[in-house]
């Protein structure tokens, strides 16, 4: 198995305050990783320096192979990263499904694939399917339930066929059955060849969804192995319980 | 062009008097957009208004312009405090307010402005106070006393704001509701409330700052619209929010507007505070002091 | 509609105008309505970067006098009288486009990765460094202004201000195909989300600085090629009020009023304010005519923040078709698609 993505030796400060202190992390292609950590651990901002939208002062981030610092998000987004916001963001102006045909649209000229108007509203419309927003594909997210805003963010992040997609914490506060159908989505992608990485609080679904765990506990990485393992280490133990 | 070594000193200390009136001017906006993040573009016509205001009174009861503008301070404060309350309610809560919000403050300076022409006329006005006309003369350097003062009482309105803001409680309020409003909240300190109360004092800086303008140069209704810039490029360039970086900031380009007019021209000192600003923008957009 | 029907047509409806007010008789209506014209250029220029990216641009009097000075600049280096001769306005035009085109573009690319309010703030200031630069530019008559010698009168049409006119007319109509057409492309959908949420949108792909760019560019060429004909128009050329403030207040209050999420607002807004100001001035005062502009800037965006095309949206709620192919989904204002529970704006 090829590694997908290496973060090495990747650290972020805002000002004095050091986010990520010497982050390395492999990934490969295929790979179900899960990424917790408490509260301010800086498990966003690892995110938004792999995607680009922050960056980093030291270390580097290889994707597929390639080198990709300094290169702009959109970038990224076509060469195959993918992300869904932890607040949900979706464009307040555009239809669920415009929302989806944005990725889509941009993606597919930057891979120089040829797709006609028909085609890619078909695919959107079967993401939207897929993730049970169909019925409501001409409304605004203004009309949204919360748990529906997170189907959309993932949805859109799908819309570009990601490699990789970084899923930050697309299940808070969601009932079980919810939580149930997106760790279903997220199977079902990952089955289909996506990588996924995914940063919850949510130990259950972390657990059942994980194959491999990473552990970040103020800005530095302090256990990286198997789920049952990783949750036996002292250190998370500590972490999580002080 | 001679250069003399004469002519630079009083251009500097010409540049740091001026540059400690536009730190008046400027406070406010280090309010409004450095700590409240609102972009008032329309504060420079509130300073012309502080101008006519003063100027009335000095004209009909020959009050001093400085005292005139304290009086009307609370006036300025409601003022202030009623524009915010339109601006919340109308764009800061359905999340507009960079579009339209802009657009609101754009209207506001021409509504000012024309308001001001159909009242007072296009003719310059000024002002009339016993330290308008004399001069120190300090061996070779010229302090004229109309400029002199304004800067040492603007100096004293930033040093008051600057107590304001470090320690009273109001004044912390402010600085926490830029930060992290939920907080304030959990405190049981309503953030919009402590945002209108800043946003009002920066109007009522408007005040002392109209008076100031008044007093150092005759005033017209549209002179507002050559500050706007200033005013904004030393917010940026003292680092948006810092009250001594604006003081500093305000006397680096009143230094440097002063130089340029003295050995270039007075026509190329518009400029120099503009491109000041590019500058900063493009290289260190959080200031000199910036947070 | 597809851009060639809808290109044929505004032609049409150009020609029919053309013809109207030849059928008038009065060469007033050609002064009064070349000055609307224009306005409908800047404020469509203002909307692609304003409107469709949400970019607020206060610096269209500087694109608007680069395009007036860089006629004027031509017409000192060639001679008074030849110029006319010489070359067309359509040519003035181009070049007073590619001017300020380019300055758009390099504006752009120094300023456009600040936020919002930065730029703005950005914008006045390179309009008055620009500003600055021309008064003290000897060649185009600096502050003292420039005298520009209109020719008598044109072959076929005329008078000169016809010729004037019909140029304008021709580029209004351009405009406003181009706003269109970028509108319902993808470079139009890329620019809402922009609007929208810049970082959702850099990171669902879309290539924000780029699209960013070509908004400023287009923009900033739009005015100019308004501004080119300005001095002949005008006769003498003035910095302080070719550069003025004025013009960035209607480019802003005449979408803001029409609508900003489409290429009718502006031409709404232009016409029916630029209407409104020159029976103004004409019965009260030029004075007042600002001081109504405000208000009505203020008044619309406080109350009716989609313009009036919103108004009329939530009126009549209007359903379109998709993007497949033709039009795109009109859906840039909250409620304008009826939906389960949606409360009423």
């Amino acid at each position: 198995m090829s590694e997908l993505l290496e973060v090495d030796n990747l650290s972020k400060r805002f000002g004095g305050f050091v986010a990520l202190d010497n982050i390395s992390l492999t990934v490969p292609a295929g790979e179900r990783l899960g990424l917790i950590g408490p509260n301010g651990s800086g498990k966003s901002t690892l995110v938004n320096c792999i995607c680009g939208t922050l960056r980093n002062e030291q270390g580097s981030v290889r994707f597929d192979g390639k080198p990709i610092d300094g290169m702009p998000a959109h970038k990224r987004t076509h060469l195959g990263l993918a992300r869904s916001f932890q607040l949900p963001r979706p464009f307040t102006s555009l239809s669920l499904v415009d929302n989806v045909r944005i990725p889509r649209l941009y993606t597919v000229a930057a891979r120089g694939m040829h797709r006609t108007a028909e085609e890619i509203d078909d695919h959107c419309h079967g993401l939207l399917r897929e993730v049970g927003l169909e019925a409501k594909a001409r409304h605004l997210p203004r009309d949204l339930t919360q748990v529906e805003m997170r189907k959309l963010e993932l949805a859109r992040a799908m819309a570009a066929e990601p490699k990789l997609l970084i899923a930050d914490e697309a299940m808070a506060g969601l009932t079980h059955s919810e939580i149930g159908d997106i760790l279903a989505l997220l199977v079902r992608l990952n089955e289909r060849g996506v990588t996924v990485i995914l940063i919850e609080h949510i130990m259950s679904a972390v657990m059942s969804f994980s194959r491999r765990l990473v552990v970040l506990v103020s800005g530095r990485m302090i256990a990286d192995g198997k789920p049952d393992e990783v949750m036996r280490n002292p250190e998370v133990e500590k972490a999580y319980l002080g | 062009m001679i250069f003399s070594f004469d002519l630079l000193i009083n251009a500097v200390v010409s540049g740091i008097l001026i540059g400690g009136f536009y730190a008046a001017m400027a406070s406010g906006v280090s309010l409004s957009f450095g700590i409240l993040d609102i972009v008032n573009i329309a504060h420079p016509a509130f300073i012309i208004l502080g101008s006519y205001a003063a100027y009335t009174f000095n004209h009909a009861f020959g009050f001093d312009p400085i005292l005139v503008s304290i009086v009307m301070l609370p006036a300025f404060y409601i003022l202030g405090a009623g524009i915010y309350q339109i601006y919340y309610v109308a764009f800061e809560k359905r999340g507009q307010e960079s579009l339209r919000g802009l657009a609101f403050f754009f209207g506001l300076l021409f509504i000012t402005e024309v308001a001001l022409v159909l009242y007072f006329g296009v003719d310059y006005r000024d002002v009339e106070a016993w330290y308008i006309g004399p001069t120190w003369h300090l061996g070779d350097v010229d302090v004229p006393l109309r400029i002199a003062v304004p800067c040492m009482v603007s100096l004293l309105l930033i040093a008051a704001l600057q107590l304001l803001l470090g320690r009273t409680f109001i004044g912390r309020a402010i600085m926490a509701v830029a930060q992290d409003q939920l907080a304030l909240r959990l405190m049981a300190v309503n953030p919009i409330r402590i945002k209108r109360i800043a946003f009002a004092i920066s109007i009522a800086t408007a005040s002392l700052a109209g008076a100031f303008l008044i007093i150092i140069q005759p005033v017209e209704p549209s002179v507002g619209r050559d500050y706007i810039g200033r005013i904004f490029a030393i917010c940026v360039l003292g680092g948006m929010g810092s009250l001594p970086g604006t003081v500093i900031a305000s006397m680096l380009i009143g230094v440097v507007e002063s130089l340029t007019s003295t050995f270039y021209g007075p026509s190329w000192a518009p400029a120099v505070s503009f491109g000041f600003l590019l500058l900063t923008l493009a290289v260190r957009p959080a200031g000199l002091l910036g947070r | 509609m597809r851009t060639l029907p809808f290109l044929v047509i505004s032609l049409v409806i150009a020609g029919l105008v053309f013809a109207a007010a030849l059928a008038i008789g009065n060469e007033y209506i050609f002064f009064a309505g070349y000055v609307v014209l224009q306005y409908i250029v800047l404020s469509t220029a203002w909307n692609i970067l304003g409107g469709y990216c949400g970019y607020v641009n206060f610096g269209t009097g500087a694109f608007f006098a680069l395009g007036a000075y860089s006629t004027v600049a031509i017409y000192n280096f060639i001679g008074k009288n030849e110029l006319p001769h010489v070359i067309p306005m359509p040519v003035l035009m181009l070049v007073g486009g590619v001017v300020s085109g380019i300055v758009g573009f390099g504006m752009g690319y120094l300023t456009l990765r600040l936020r919002g309010a930065f730029f703005s703030i950005a914008t006045l200031a390179l309009a008055v460094v620009l500003q600055t630069l021309v008064i003290n530019w000897d060649f185009v008559g600096g502050s003292r202004g420039a005298y520009i010698l209109r020719p008598e009168s044109v072959p076929l049409l005329g008078s000169y201000i016809r010729y004037l006119f019909l140029a304008m007319l021709l580029l209004a109509v351009g405009s406003l195909v181009i706003a269109r057409l970028i509108e319902r492309s993808r470079l139009g959908y890329g620019m809402t989300t922009i609007r929208d949420d810049e970082l959702a949108a850099e990171a669902s792909g879309v290539p924000t600085l780029r699209v960013k760019l070509i908004a400023t560019t287009i923009s900033g060429a739009l005015m100019g090629m308004a501004g080119a004909p300005f001095p002949y128009y005008i006769g003498y050329l003035q910095p302080d009020s070719t550069f003025a403030l004025d013009y960035a207040i209607n480019a802003i209050a005449m979408p803001l009023i029409g609508g900003t999420s489409t290429w009718v607002g502006p031409l709404i807004g232009a016409v029916l304010l630029d209407s409104l100001q020159q029976l103004i001035t004409v019965t009260i005062s030029s004075a007042v005519n600002l001081l109504i502009v405000g208000c009505l800037l203020v008044a619309f965006v406080i109350l009716a923040p989609n313009g009036i095309v919103g108004l009329f949206r939530k009126y009549f709620r209007h359903k379109h078709d998709d993007f497949v192919g033709r039009h795109r989904t009109a859906l840039d204002e909250p409620g304008s698609v009826p939906a389960a529970g949606a409360a009423p704006e």
